[in-house]
C-alpha cells in the first residue's frame, strides 16, 4: 500500500524519508488544498461583498434575507464530510505509525537532562542513534527524569518519552529511495581525548530533537539518528562495539564501568551503595556469609563478576545482576577495579578517581 | 462620481455639534449632564465601586497593564530569537566557561517564554474579554441598572488584582534575578521556568518558585470563577420582561456560553494546582512518577481545564464579531439561531476534545482516536458562524469603520487558525508537527489573533460609550492595518518553520530555521508599533477626541438606547426590550455626527405594541 504511494512531498515539508512519511505527506497536500481553497472562498467573499456592497448614503438598510435553513444545512454538512475524510485518513495512518511490526529490530533509547543514550542489541551504548535500512526499527524510551520527546521532523513522527513508563517509537527508512549505500570501510578517526570516532561516509544523518520542554537546555538536547545499509551498519557496530582495540586496559574497564552501569550500584570512592565499593576493595580481605573471609584477588572477583551473588559478602542484598561479557570485558573490569585499589599494581591516575564515580 | 466618492464626500464632510445629546439627537440638559464618569468624585469612588461600568474601565487598566507587559516580554523573545547570538546550534565547540554563559541565557529565555505565557494566558486573554466588555456592556444590553451581584463583581476585580500582582512579583523576579544575579539575596528566589502548562514532573522538580506561581494562578482563577457565577444569573435573572432567549444580543449569548465555561472549567483548574502544591509541598505521588505518581494524569486535569479555556477567550470575541458584522452591513444578522447555538455547542464540544493535547504522550490509540473524531467537529461550529457572518455582509450596506476593519481581519485569522487547526486534529499529521512553531503559530492565531482582533473590534466598537469620546477614524485605521500586516508576518511564517520541523520553546535552533525567526521577528515589530498607535488614538480621544453621539454606529442593542458616557443607572428610565439587529427606527443627523431615533416612533411603545 505504502509502496504504492510514491515519495511525495508536502508543501512545506522536510524530505520524506520514512515509509510512513508519503502517506502523512499526501493527507498534508489534502488538507493545505482543502484550506487554501475554504481561505480563498472567504476572503474572495469578503472582498467582493466590500467591494459589490459598500454602503453609499449613512441611511441604506437593506432588507435581505436573513435565515435559510437549507443552506445552514449546507454549510454543516459539506465540512462535516471533508473533515470525517480527514480523519480517517489521519487515524489510518497514525495506526501505521503507532504500531510496530513484529519483526522490528529493538533498540533503547535513554534520556535524562540533557542527553540521549541508545543502547544497541549487541549492549553497546552511543549518544547518537545507528540503525540498519530497509528494516522496521523500533525504539523504546525511556526518562530518568522528565518528560522528554523523540522527534526526526524527516520521518514524520513523534513520541513522548514520560517517566515511569515505556513508550514506544518505530520507523522503517528505505535504502534505495534515500541514497542510502556503503562504500566498503568504516573511517576510523581518533579524537584528541583517545576515545576514537567510526564513520560510515555512506550513511544518511537526520537531526533527533527533544520536542518536550525540559527545563535550561532543552534546545540543545539534540542527537542524530544515522541510517545505514544492513552492510554498513554490521561494519559501523563491529567498529564501534570493537572499541576497546588498542587500549590499554584499565581504560577498557573505566569505560565499561559506566557503559554497564557497574556505576550504579559500585562507587568508586568508598561511599556504600548496593554493592561494595571497588576502591581499596582488590587485596583487602571480605566477610562472606558463609564465616570465612577471602581476599578479594583476582579470581575471587572474577567469579564475583561471571557468578554474582555467589560467595556472598556480609551486608549486601543478592541482587546483582549477570551480564553479558566478553572474556575481554572481564580482564578489562578485573584490571580496572585493581587500579582502585592502594594494593593494586596500577597507578591511580584515571580521571574517574577525579570525578568520583 | 463613484461609489466611494459618494461616501467619503458624505463621511468627511460631517462637522457634527460637539455638544451632548441624547439619542433623539437632542442636546442634552447640562443639569442632566452627568454620567458614570463623573457621578462619584475621589479615588474611593473608583476603588470602591459596584458599578458595573467603573469596574469595567479598572479591569481594562490592569489588563491592558498586563497585556503591555506579556507584549514586551514576546518582543525580548522574538529578539532574542533572531539574535546572531542567540543561535547555538554548534554548542559542542564551546568552552565550559561559554556553555554556562549560554546556560544563564537560556534560563533567561525560558523564563521569559513562561512569564510571557503565563501573563498573557492568565492576565489578558482569558479575562479580557468578559472582564472589560462584558461587565461593561452585559448589564446595558439588558437594559438592568448593574450585574447579579455588583459586591461579587468587585471581589472578582480584587481576586484578579491580589493574584495577578503576585503572579507578576514572582515571575518577575526571577527574570530580575537572572540579569542581576546579586538581587536574590535582596528578595529571594523566584521566577518560573516551566511554561504556562506547568506539566509534571518538571514543574514539581524545577528549582524555580512553581509553588508560589501556582497559588498566583489559582487566586486569578477564582476571579475567572466569580465572573462567570454573576454573569450567569444576570443573564437568567436581569433580561428585560419581554426579551427572550432568542431576542438577546449575540454578544449576551457568547459572554454566556463563555461563563458556563468558567464555571465548570475553572475549579478543575484550581483542583489540579491544589494537587501539584500537595506533591510539591507535602510529596504526595500523584503526578511524579518517582513518587509512585502518573505525570500523563496531570495532563489531562490541566487541559481539561485549559482547552475550554481556549474557547474562554474565543467564544466571546465570536460574539463581539456578530454584533459588527450586522451593525456595520446595516442589515440583521444572518442566521441568528445556529450562531447562538453554535456558541453552546462549541462551549459544550470545549469539554471533550482535551485529550488532543496528549496526542503523542503515548495514551492509547482507542482514546487518540475518539479525540481526533471529536476535535474535527469543532470544525462545524466555527464554519457555521464564518458562513453566518459572510452571509450577513451579503447584499448589505457594508461600512468600514474601524471595528468592521478588526471584524473583518477576525474572520482571516481565525479562518486561518481554525484550518490549521484541522491538520492538527488529523492524527497522522499531528504526529509530525505536535510541538512545534506549527503549533505556535495555530494558537497565535486562534487565541491571540482572533482574540485580539475581537477585543480590538469590541474596544473601537463600544469605546464611545464606554468614554463619550471619539477617536480619530484615520490612524485607528491605519494601526489596524499595521497590525493585521505584522500578525500575519509574525505568525504565518511560524506554520512553515513548524512544518520543517522547528520545535517550540527552543531557546537556541540550528541555523536553517533564522531566516523564519528574522521574518517572524521583523513582523513583531509591525505588529508591536501598529498596537502603539491603538494606544495613542486612545489617549488622543481622551484627551481631545470630539464628544460621542448617544449612538455613532446606528446599532440597535440597548446600549445604544441611553447617552454616551451612560448614567451612573445606566438609563433614565428602565427600557423595555428591543430587537438587536433592527435597526430602523435610526436615522443619521449630520449635526450629531450619529443616528438619532425617528422621533414620531417612540421605540419603548412601539416594542409594546409588537408584543
Amino acid at each position: 500500500m505504502l509502496i504504492v504511494l510514491a515519495q511525495t512531498r508536502g508543501i512545506g515539508m522536510p524530505e520524506p524519508v520514512s515509509t510512513f512519511a508519503s502517506e502523512v505527506d499526501w493527507l498534508w497536500n489534502f488538507v493545505t488544498i482543502v484550506s487554501v481553497f475554504f481561505t480563498a472562498l472567504n476572503l474572495g467573499l469578503m472582498a467582493y461583498f466590500v467591494y459589490r456592497y459598500r454602503q453609499k448614503d449613512r441611511n441604506d438598510l437593506p432588507h435581505g434575507q436573513h435565515h435559510n435553513t437549507t443552506l445552514e444545512i449546507t454549510w454543516s454538512v459539506i465540512p462535516l464530510i471533508i473533515v470525517l475524510a480527514i480523519f480517517v485518513w489521519g487515524f489510518r495512518g497514525y495506526l501505521s505509525m503507532a504500531t510496530p511490526p513484529a519483526n522490528s529490530l529493538e533498540f533503547m533509547a535513554t534520556t535524562w537532562k540533557w542527553a540521549w543514550e541508545f543502547t544497541y542489541p549487541n549492549g553497546f551504548k552511543t549518544n547518537e542513534l545507528h540503525v540498519p535500512a530497509d528494516k522496521p526499527i523500533q525504539v523504546v524510551l525511556e526518562s530518568r527524569d522528565v518528560i522528554h520527546a523523540f522527534y526526526v521532523p524527516e520521518f514524520r513522527t513523534k513520541r513522548d518519552i514520560v517517566p515511569g513508563r515505556y513508550n514506544k517509537i518505530w520507523f522503517q527508512v528505505d535504502s534505495e529511495p534515500n541514497g542510502v549505500a556503503f562504500n566498503g570501510a568504516i573511517e576510523t578517526e581518533t579524537l584528541p581525548d583517545g576515545s576514537k570516532k567510526y564513520t560510515d561516509h555512506g550513511a544518511k544523518k537526520y537531526r533527533l530533537y527533544c520536542a518536550e520542554y525540559c527545563g535550561t537546555n532543552h534546545s540543545k538536547m539534540q542527537a542524530y539518528v544515522y541510517i545505514h545499509t544492513q552492510e554498513g551498519y554490521n561494519a559501523w557496530l563491529a567498529a564501534a562495539s570493537n572499541w576497546q582495540e588498542g587500549l590499554p586496559p584499565v581504560q577498557v574497564g573505566q569505560k565499561l564501568y559506566s557503559l554497564k552501569g557497574c556505576n550504579t550500584c559500585h562507587s568508586l570512592d568508598g561511599s556504600r551503595g548496593n554493592g561494595p565499593s571497588w576502591k581499596n576493595l582488590f587485596g583487602y580481605p571480605q566477610m562472606l556469609k558463609s564465616g570465612d573471609s577471602k581476599v578479594a584477588d583476582e579470581a575471587f572477583i572474577r567469579q564475583a563478576i561471571l557468578e554474582p551473588n555467589s560467595q556472598g559478602i556480609v551486608g549486601y542484598q543478592p541482587v546483582m545482576p549477570k551480564l553479558n561479557l566478553k572474556e575481554s570485558d572481564v580482564s578489562a573490569l578485573i584490571a580496572f577495579i585493581k587500579s582502585q585499589s592502594d594494593k593494586g599494581p596500577y597507578p591511580q591516575t584515571s580521571p574517574a578517581l577525579k570525578n568520583g564515580r | 462620481m463613484h461609489a466611494h466618492e459618494v461616501w467619503e464626500s458624505q463621511y468627511m464632510s460631517a462637522t457634527p455639534q460637539s455638544i451632548p445629546t441624547d439619542i433623539f439627537g437632542k442636546p442634552v440638559n447640562p443639569q442632566k449632564g452627568d454620567s458614570y464618569l463623573t457621578h462619584d468624585r475621589g479615588i474611593l469612588s473608583w476603588l470602591l465601586t459596584l458599578d458595573h461600568k467603573r469596574i469595567g474601565l479598572m479591569y481594562m487598566v490592569v489588563i491592558l497593564a498586563s497585556f503591555l507587559l506579556g507584549g514586551i516580554f514576546a518582543i525580548v523573545l522574538r529578539t532574542m530569537l533572531a539574535m546572531p547570538g542567540a543561535n547555538q546550534a554548534n554548542h559542542a565547540s564551546y568552552t565550559d566557561e561559554q556553555l554556562a554563559q549560554i546556560s544563564v541565557n537560556n534560563d533567561f529565555y525560558n523564563q521569559a517564554f513562561t512569564l510571557h505565557g503565563a501573563v498573557m494566558v492568565f492576565m489578558f486573554i482569558i479575562p479580557a474579554i468578559p472582564a472589560i466588555l462584558g461587565n461593561f456592556v452585559l448589564p446595558m444590553m439588558l437594559g438592568a441598572k448593574d450585574v447579579a451581584f455588583p459586591k461579587l463583581n468587585l471581589l472578582s476585580y480584587y481576586c484578579w488584582v491580589g493574584g495577578g500582582l503576585f503572579f507578576v512579583w514572582v515571575l518577575g523576579k526571577g527574570i530580575l534575578n537572572t540579569i542581576f544575579p546579586g538581587m536574590v539575596e535582596f528578595w529571594g528566589s523566584g521566577g518560573l521556568d516551566t511554561g504556562w502548562t506547568f506539566y509534571t514532573p518538571y514543574s514539581t522538580s524545577t528549582g524555580t518558585a512553581a509553588t508560589a506561581a501556582v497559588a498566583g494562578v489559582f487566586i486569578l482563577g477564582f476571579s475567572s470563577i466569580l465572573t462567570g457565577v454573576n454573569f450567569i444569573a444576570t443573564i437568567h435573572t436581569l433580561r428585560p420582561k419581554d426579551m427572550g432567549w432568542f431576542q438577546m444580543p449575540l454578544f449576551v449569548w457568547g459572554l454566556y456560553a463563555t461563563a458556563i465555561m468558567q464555571v465548570l472549567a475553572t475549579p478543575v483548574l484550581a483542583i489540579t494546582l491544589m494537587l501539584l502544591l500537595a506533591e510539591r509541598m507535602l510529596g504526595i505521588g500523584i503526578f511524579d512518577p518517582a513518587l509512585g505518581g502518573d505525570p500523563v494524569l496531570f495532563q489531562h486535569f490541566f487541559w481539561f481545564y485549559s482547552h475550554p479555556a481556549v474557547y474562554i477567550m474565543i467564544v466571546p470575541a465570536m460574539g463581539i464579531i456578530s454584533e459588527i458584522m450586522s451593525v456595520f452591513s446595516r442589515k440583521r444578522i444572518f442566521g441568528y439561531a445556529f450562531i447562538a447555538c453554535s456558541s453552546v455547542c462549541i462551549a459544550i464540544i470545549a469539554f471533550i476534545v482535551w485529550g488532543h493535547h496528549m496526542f503523542t504522550s503515548g495514551q492509547s490509540d482507542l482514546l487518540n482516536a475518539i479525540f481526533s473524531f471529536l476535535t474535527m467537529s469543532v470544525a462545524i461550529p466555527s464554519a457555521i458562524k464564518i458562513f453566518n457572518w459572510l452571509a450577513t455582509m451579503y447584499k448589505g450596506a457594508i461600512v468600514l469603520e474601524t471595528p468592521m476593519l478588526y471584524a473583518m481581519g477576525f474572520i482571516w485569522l481565525f479562518t486561518i487558525g481554525g484550518l490549521t487547526g484541522v491538520y492538527l486534529a488529523a492524527l497522522s499529521i499531528d504526529m509530525h508537527v505536535h510541538d512545534t512553531y506549527f503549533i505556535v503559530a495555530h494558537f497565535h492565531y486562534v487565541m491571540v489573533g482572533s482574540m485580539m482582533f475581537g477585543l480590538l473590534a469590541g474596544m473601537s466598537y463600544w469605546w464611545p460609550k464606554m468614554f463619550g469620546k471619539m477617536y480619530h477614524e484615520g490612524w485607528s485605521k491605519v494601526a489596524a492595518i499595521l497590525i493585521f500586516a505584522g500578525f500575519n508576518l509574525t505568525f504565518f511564517i511560524q506554520f512553515i518553520a513548524g512544518s520543517l520541523g522547528m520545535p517550540r520553546r527552543y531557546a537556541t535552533y540550528p541555523p536553517e530555521f533564522a531566516i523564519y525567526h528574522h521574518i517572524s521577528t521583523l513582523g513583531s515589530y509591525i505588529l508591536a508599533t501598529g498596537l502603539f498607535i491603538v494606544l495613542g488614538v486612545w489617549i488622543h480621544s481622551l484627551v481631545r477626541g470630539r464628544p460621542a453621539p448617544a449612538n455613532p454606529w446606528g446599532a440597535n442593542s440597548l446600549e445604544w438606547h441611553t447617552k454616551s458616557p451612560p448614567l451612573h443607572a445606566n438609563f433614565e428610565k428602565t427600557p423595555l426590550a428591543t430587537d438587536p439587529y433592527d435597526f430602523d427606527d435610526w436615522r443619521w443627523d449630520e449635526n450629531v455626527g450619529g443616528y438619532v431615533m425617528n422621533e414620531n416612533t417612540h421605540h419603548e411603545e412601539k416594542t409594546a405594541q409588537t408584543k
